[in-house]
């Protein structure tokens, strides 16, 4: 139904901008296709089956929050911008530390010290100069989410803590805002999708946090670099799946992997009348 | 009515990049002209739309493709 619609906006888009040419007698981009730049910087995408044009300018007119750039964020932000999100945000209040660059490659040895975001965004946006890429600078807890993710149409939760997870699941489903959840510690990790009210929310799933002190943080349990990497990278590819209404969506289920064993397990699961989040009472 | 396409001047795979994409804009049972440069293109174009499910014939560097979906 979606690929109808994207379809007819598309053949929409070239009829305007067929009016638009003929009225002012010079080329234009039409908005719902492709400049030839788009069209040779996407083909390898563009070439697959179920991937077309309309799944790309649904790309293009989307606009992404990652929340955190860091070990999870570095892959996602990097993605999704080669992949084209026409505006993508990343979120961090950190400073680059030495002991960040084994998994965070969006930042540089000379940029310890640095605000992460400064040398994320800068990267980014000379990864794809077509795309808009924008820097916060703040951090994010219960108190400024709803107004982080106002005006974006997915988050990415790229961040390494239970209380901006929950703060962030809380304002996506106050929003209506569609939400990749995604966390990694040591050999491991998990990614999950959402669509509040539609599916399952994080508390849905994990309704509280584990007790303080009960959970390593990063810090403390250590993580291998190419663990965040896989994370980050399907949490990415959920959210093009998202954005662009491919089939197959981790909704209504999270992935659990171990990569210390190679074991990749799907655990279903549904949303609950009585969550906090999204339930009747919310 | 027939949609022409010119992708002479393209490599792969960017013959098929625009070719796919003229396609999307048909409805099922258009019918698109693709006209190609002579070698890769010309073996590349009518296999990935056959591959794709598409009717194609081969009339010299011009490649016609019904859309089957």
């Amino acid at each position: 139904m979606f690929r109808a619609a994207a379809r007819a906006a598309v053949r929409a888009g070239e009829e305007a901008a067929g009016v638009r040419k003929a009225l002012e007698g010079a080329p234009t981009q039409a908005a719902g296709t492709l400049s030839p730049e788009e069209l040779e910087r996407y083909s390898r995408q563009l070439v697959l089956d179920g991937w077309g044009e309309a799944e790309q300018v649904a790309l293009r007119e989307s606009s992404v929050l990652v929340v955190g750039a860091g070990a999870l964020g570095s892959p996602v932000a990097s993605y999704l911008a080669g992949a084209g999100i026409g505006r993508l945000g990343v979120l961090d209040d950190d400073v680059v530390e030495l002991s960040n660059l084994h998994r965070q490659h969006l930042h540089l040895t000379p940029e310890v010290g640095l605000p992460k975001v400064h040398g994320a965004v800068a990267r980014l946006q000379l990864l794809n100069p077509e795309i808009l890429v924008e820097p916060y600078q703040v951090r994010l807890d219960a108190d400024s989410a709803d107004g982080l993710v106002a005006g974006h149409d997915l988050v990415v939760d790229c961040s390494d803590g239970f209380d901006t997870r929950y703060a962030l699941n809380a304002a996506c489903c106050r929003a209506g805002v569609d939400l990749v959840e995604g966390g990694v510690v040591g050999y491991g990790g998990l990614v999950m999708s959402i669509r509040p009210y539609e599916t399952a929310c994080y508390r849905c799933a994990f309704p509280q946090a584990p007790p303080p002190g009960s959970q390593p943080t990063c810090a403390q349990a250590g993580v291998l670099g190419p663990v965040a990497g896989v994370v980050g990278s399907l949490q990415a590819l959920e959210a093009m799946k998202l954005l662009a209404g491919l089939d197959g969506a981790l909704l209504d289920a999270f992935l659990q992997v171990d990569l210390a064993s190679a074991a990749v397990v799907r655990v279903a699961t549904a949303r609950r009348p009585e969550c906090a989040d999204c339930g009747d009472e919310s | 009515m027939v949609a022409v396409l010119d992708v002479t001047e393209l490599r792969c795979p960017m013959t098929w990049v625009r070719t796919k994409l003229a396609l999307e804009r048909l409805d099922p049972g258009g019918v698109l002209e693709v006209t190609c440069p002579p070698g890769e293109a010309l073996d590349n174009v009518p296999r990935s739309a056959r591959e794709a499910g598409h009717a194609v014939t081969v009339d010299g560097a011009v490649v016609r493709i019904v859309r089957a979906r």
